[in-house]
């Protein structure tokens, strides 16, 4: 195919879903069917686009040198214009292979989860805005364009995330993560500008692939005269924006609190879209952490947010009981994983684990979703049917609120009303338990799933990118004998740990042993259309591991044969130097496999070889942190106590106390003494003015009734402006004729 | 047709005359034909001014449509009038915005007649500001234009627009004081009120011999006086904190259509003042400091340093302000001041670049200047619509409390899309006009006054908050009990048709903005030169 199929290609591949958004919200609101249809045929039209693209590319060797892709202007500034356009480069293609799979998944998948729902056709909007935005991300050619459908991205999780917006707990998470993430946004911004301002272009090939324009930077001091590079600082400020997105330490929070909009919004959130987004543009500035210094600051910044928000995540997912909260944690210490391994310059390592992560992850969250369908359905199957002491259903409609009496529930009730401590969870795991038998394809695709994130060995694709990651961690700290990668090494060895453990906790809670409550007793297994996108996921899950598998690997490798290190191969060539391929080492894969084998262990011990009991205590609530844990090690509070009130606190008295009772209070009094001053003219304004004010009485009497309205109750104001008037004619005959 | 080709901008500008007098020789009680006769004849001059913009020459730039004759010769003034890139778009803006905010003043009940003869009027006072290029005939329209927005506040206004009416032309008219006074030092020193020639290096007052020096001052006093005048007088209409107090008062008290006016098309005379008049006219004393030897942080503290502080102040308190509201319309009207001080500080950046020695680069002089122009037209989008919207709820609602609100989305669904976009738009959504803007100003100044644009974007930041505080109280949450009883109406056909173009502007904008920079940056290179 030519480059210029190509090219017209990428224009085209995020415009089928942006236009589905315009054509739902518009013109077909009203119609359901006719609405989900538009949304998933733009999107399986953007997949079939991009997967011509990909396969077109994907055995290019100096794609990264040569990416193929076209440009327009955009924005004129003065002699010059600011060009934007699309390209594909090897870290792109990857991308235009997983982004549109992941995201024509969840669509069919939301097809059945959200048939239920008043709102079913605002949801597809929304949802073919955001699949748009990531794709037009995904192929943008510069920071501009990316930045623009980053933000798209940030209004469209806000959108999904209130989806419910008459529940307090819905509308409160939205804004918690627009605001949270536009903590970041704000850095990216200037991080851009000052790219722009420096360089005279935004365009990533021109900046990261020319090693004079990556020197220039890196020779640069930084403004404010902050003692280290422009390189580094710019790199800094575009990592804020990766901190923001992907749910990094300090800007963390607003993650798990996603949940709160429909299930299949988590999946696109978590997976293929928005925290995706973060590590895409963090991987797509590492030539700039190149530059700005092996062992600089922004490389160390990098790698010690990731591996301590890898730990931070791993630890309180332990703690939790919500389903979908422990995936949330548990996807906030896997991008801590893969920041960790850009900050130790580990960049095929962090690319691969994206792209495997982007895969099981969407399956854990669909699954999730199906699990809470299915335990929802069976919570209704029982109230309706009077078995249960439960008296919530009428709590259940009081959730939607209004809309609730217009049609049926569906996900309405996907999150708890938080006003009603006594309705029934059905994301809670203690109301789950013995769903494998009642929902036996959920199970296996979660299973599956979770043994991808626990990094089981060799079966799954969690353990070749989390391998590669420890691979590159234990070669520059223990052999090389970088401390920052040694640190990075252990941390991510032990969060590895955890993070096996709570899987198989989660595993157990929810599918083994026997049925804790009525409602999962009775649970019933999904639909077609929701479990085939798990089905199809489960198999990536399971196999996507294999395009990276390290030539020397035993029996893997002379597996693959040629096939071995594809995405290693294909992506470098986005790097000015080459990485070095690493000798093989048994350590660290012993490490890998001894950690997800140990932690699913020690899951199993305490969680399936006793299954919990109806009643029974969690046995992680016996540990002495586990308070701090579940409560997240306090964040929210304390950024509640230094931040949130206080600046809602000078928001509340600004307006009252400075303009009401300083400014106005000033100018009042310069209006006094102006008074005073001018009542020695008293006499003569009197009669000027009353002239003045008579006259122009007169005149609009002429012209109607409305003249005299003009004139009531207006006396002291017209005196006054006519007092003006007179002084400013006055000085302007001084002067005329002085 | 040949007095279109020779007088275009006289024609768009007194056109609205026309209508007034066509309002006021219809009957009273014929209050349908005067309104939408009203909106209908102000279409001709929107198509006038698209076709000046179609017409206008990028290649050339400069001014163009130029009209001269004599006018007052006792005092050397002339009427002189034409466009360039940056008052080109403030005159299309103009006039797209007045049939709208005039869509939105259908439901005026007392004396219709009365209020849309003023809105004429007004628009003539205001496109006279734009077009004028001679100071007297400047000030004259700017002058004029206070007073039938003054009317309309006071007498179309809500509980408290004596108070707010009265402080709004006390206000302007202390400020334009001293602006007179600048005027005719000006006048004296140059001998014309020409503004091209003042522009012009032969004509720049207190320059070469176009020197003053009453009293026995120093020609740089007065030339001071005059910069600070004028400073005064433009900084008070954008408004830059601490001299915005006025705005809240008047826009919250003034009718829906004057706030859409006043937010949408007054507010921008400030910011263009300072391109038409307080750069060309001085191009050296941003760069000077304020007091010999005083600096901050080892730099110089200049004019342009205290302008782009001011900026920032404004962008900050601004966003404060707004967010610390319980009513709409007052949020909405903060607001301006948080997005205005964008233009502020894209005018401090630009600015710095006029010195003859300054080491500014004209790039980031031109894309800071650029900005500037481009927000106060995506403001006057984004804020003509956001006032509008205030409008349609308070007209159902007959409230602005925005603790009585809440989850409205689910009775006005239509109502709920159309806030939520034109809320995205003030926030600076990128897709929408407000992003363009506010990414070249930071860009521009960036390079120019680095520590303001940082701590700036603190107050973008905060521009969220209030943005999406509005947006959750108004829409989302339970339908409050009242609004269960008594259901509100979804917008009308007139409403949405008022404010489809607003948004349809604000994506195209946004999508190109090209569109409308293709003419500013024409417009602020020949500024800079």
């Amino acid at each position: 195919m030519s480059h210029e199929s190509i090219t017209t290609l990428l224009w085209l591949a995020p415009l089928p879903p942006l236009l589905a958004f315009a054509v739902i919200a518009l013109f077909t609101n009203r119609y359901r069917q006719t609405s989900s249809t538009i949304a998933v045929l733009s999107m399986v039209a953007s997949l079939v686009m991009s997967f011509v693209v990909f396969f077109n590319v994907w055995q290019m060797k100096d794609l990264g040198k040569k990416p193929i892709g076209g440009q327009i202007g955009w924005l004129p500034t003065g002699e010059t214009v600011l060009n934007i356009g699309v390209a594909v480069d090897p870290l792109g293609a990857t991308f235009l292979f997983m982004v549109p799979l992941a995201c024509t998944l969840i669509f069919i998948y939301s097809v059945g989860y959200m048939s239920a729902d008043p709102r079913y056709t605002r949801f597809f909007a929304y949802l073919s805005l955001f699949a748009g935005s990531m794709m037009g991300l995904v192929v943008s050619d510069n920071l501009l364009t990316l930045f623009i459908f980053w933000e798209l991205m940030g209004f469209c999780s806000y959108s999904l995330i209130g989806f419910f917006y008459q529940k307090p707990s819905a509308y409160k998470a939205a804004v918690k993560a627009f605001m949270t993430t536009r903590v970041g946004d704000m850095l990216l911004l200037l991080g851009m500008v000052y790219l722009y301002a420096q360089t005279g272009t935004l365009n990533f090939h021109d900046i990261l692939h020319n090693e004079e324009v990556l020197k220039g930077l890196a020779a640069a001091p930084a403004v404010l005269g902050l003692g280290i590079s422009a390189a580094g600082l710019i790199a800094i400020l575009i990592f804020g924006g990766t901190v923001g997105k992907s749910a990094q330490w300090p800007l963390h929070v607003w993650l798990p609190d996603a949940m709160e909009g429909p299930t299949p919004v988590s999946a696109m959130i978590h997976a293929a879209t928005m925290v995706s987004a973060g590590i895409f543009m963090l991987l797509r500035f590492f030539p700039l952490l190149v530059a700005s210094g092996e062992h600089g600051t922004a490389f160390t910044l990098v790698g010690l947010i990731g591996a301590f928000t890898a730990f931070l995540g791993a630890t309180i997912a332990v703690a939790q009981y919500d389903i979908k909260r422990v995936l949330a944690f548990s996807t906030i210490s896997q991008l801590g994983f893969m920041v960790a391994a850009v900050g130790i310059g580990a960049y095929v390592a962090a690319a691969f684990h994206l792209l495997t992560h982007a895969f099981f992850k969407a399956l854990l969250f669909l699954a999730s979703g199906s699990v809470i369908h299915g335990v929802e359905h069976g919570h209704h199957h029982v109230s309706h049917s009077g078995h249960s002491s439960h008296s919530s259903h009428s709590s259940h409609s009081s959730q939607l609120g209004h809309e609730g009496q217009e049609g049926h529930g569906g996900d309405g009730h996907d999150a708890p009303d938080d006003h009603d401590v006594h309705a029934f969870d059905p994301q809670d795991m203690r109301n789950m338990g013995g769903l494998r038998n009642r929902m036996p394809i959920t199970f296996v695709t979660f299973l599956i799933g979770g043994l991808a994130l626990a990094g089981f060995p060799f079966i799954t694709a969690g353990f070749w990118s989390k391998d590669e990651i420890f691979a590159d961690a234990y070669y520059h700290g223990l052999v090389k004998g970088d401390g920052l990668a040694a640190l990075v090494f252990v941390v991510l060895v032990l969060s590895a740990l955890m993070t096996a453990f709570y899987t198989m906790r989660q595993i157990a809670m929810t599918f083994l042993g026997q049925p804790r409550t009525e409602a999962a007793a009775h649970a019933s297994e999904s639909v077609p259309s929701m479990t085939f996108p798990l089905i199809v996921l489960a198999v990536f899950a399971l196999f996507i591991g294999f395009i990276n598998i390290p030539k020397d690997f035993p029996v893997f490798g002379a597996l693959v044969g040629d096939g071995a290190y594809w995405l290693k191969n294909f992506i470098a060539s986005m790097l000015l130097e080459k990485p070095e391929p690493l000798a093989f080492n048994l350590i660290p894969v012993l490490f890998s496999i001894g950690v997800a084998l140990g932690g699913l262990g020690l899951g199993w011990y305490v969680y399936a070889r006793n299954p919990l009991q109806a009643g029974q205590t969690d046995p992680v609530e016996k540990l002495p942190v586990f308070n701090f844990l579940a409560n997240r090690w306090y964040w929210d509070e304390l950024y509640r106590k230094i931040f949130i009130n206080p600046l809602q606190t000078i928001a509340d008295n600004y307006s009252r106390v400075v303009d009401k009772n300083v400014i106005d209070r000033i100018l009042e009094g310069g209006y006094a003494l102006g008074a005073r001053v001018t009542k020695g003219f008293a006499e003569f304004d009197r009669v000027v003015i009353t002239g003045f004010s008579d006259a122009v009485g007169r005149f609009f009497r002429g012209l109607g009734d409305w003249g005299r309205e003009l004139q009531t109750g207006q006396v002291q104001n017209y005196l006054l402006s006519g007092l003006i008037m007179v002084i400013a004619i006055v000085v302007f005959f001084l002067f005329l004729f002085q | 047709m040949d007095l279109l080709n020779t007088n275009l901008l006289s024609v768009i500008t007194y056109l609205p005359l026309v209508g007034m007098l066509l309002v006021l020789v219809t009957p009273a009680q014929q209050t349908r034909l005067i309104k939408w006769g009203a909106i209908a004849f102000s279409l001709i001059p929107l198509a006038l001014s698209i076709a000046a913009w179609a017409g206008y020459d990028r290649t050339q730039g400069g001014y163009q449509y130029l009209e001269s004759m004599v006018w007052f010769p006792q005092i050397n003034s002339v009427y002189k009038v034409g466009v360039d890139g940056i008052s080109l778009p403030l005159v299309v803006l103009t006039c797209f915005l007045t049939p709208l905010a005039m869509i939105f003043s259908l439901g005026i009940e007392k004396n219709p007649k009365a209020y849309f003869a003023l809105f004429f009027l007004l628009q003539t006072t205001v496109l006279g500001v734009f077009i004028a290029l001679d100071l007297i005939l400047f000030f004259l329209f700017y002058e004029i234009s206070l007073v039938p927005m003054y009317f309309l506040i006071s007498q179309w206004g809500g509980v408290n627009r004596r108070y707010a009416s009265f402080k709004f032309i006390l206000y302007t008219m202390f400020a334009s004081l001293g602006m007179l006074l600048a005027i005719q030092v000006i006048g004296l020193a140059s001998k014309s009120f020409d503004i091209t020639y003042l522009e012009s290096a032969l004509g720049r007052p207190f320059t070469g011999n176009n020197q003053v020096d009453y009293f026995g001052w120093d020609p740089t006093v007065w030339k001071a006086i005059a910069f600070i005048a004028f400073s005064i007088a433009f900084a008070l209409k954008i408004p830059i904190w601490p001299l915005h107090t006025w705005l809240p008062d008047a826009h919250t008290e003034a009718p829906t259509g004057g706030s859409m006016m006043l937010a949408g098309i007054l507010l921008k005379l400030g910011g263009y003042g300072f391109f038409r008049l307080v750069m060309p006219l001085f191009p050296d004393v941003f760069s000077q400091p304020i007091l010999p030897g005083l600096s901050v942080f080892g730099a110089p503290f200049t004019y342009g340093v205290l302008l782009a502080l001011l900026a920032f102040l404004s962008i900050l308190f601004g966003a404060f302000a707004a967010w610390g509201q319980t009513d709409f319309k007052r949020l909405v009207a903060y607001s301006s001041v948080n997005h205005m001080g964008f233009v502020a500080l894209g005018i401090a950046a630009a600015a710095a670049a006029l010195a003859p020695d300054s080491t500014v680069r004209e790039i980031d002089a031109t894309i800071a200047g650029s900005g500037a122009v481009l927000q106060m037209v995506t403001h006057g989008l984004s804020s003509a619509a956001m006032f509008a919207l205030v409008g349609v709820v308070y007209e159902r609602a007959h409230t602005r409390d925005l603790t009585k609100y809440g989850g409205l989305w689910t009775i006005m669904p239509i109502y709920g899309a159309v806030l939520i976009f034109c809320a995205m738009g003030s926030l600076g959504l990128p897709g929408l006009a407000g992003f363009v803007s506010e990414f070249m100003v930071t860009r521009g100044a960036w390079s120019v006054h680095t520590l303001l644009t940082i701590l700036s974007m603190a107050g973008l930041l905060m521009t969220g908050i209030y943005i999406l505080k509005a947006i959750q109280k108004v829409l989302h949450g339970p339908l409050g009990e009242e609004w269960r009883h008594h259901p509100l109406k979804d917008m009308n056909f007139a409403e949405i048709l008022g404010v489809a173009p607003l948004m349809g502007a604000m994506l195209v904008l946004g999508v190109w903005p090209a569109l409308a920079l293709n003419v500013i940056n024409v417009g602020v290179q020949g500024l800079l030169r």
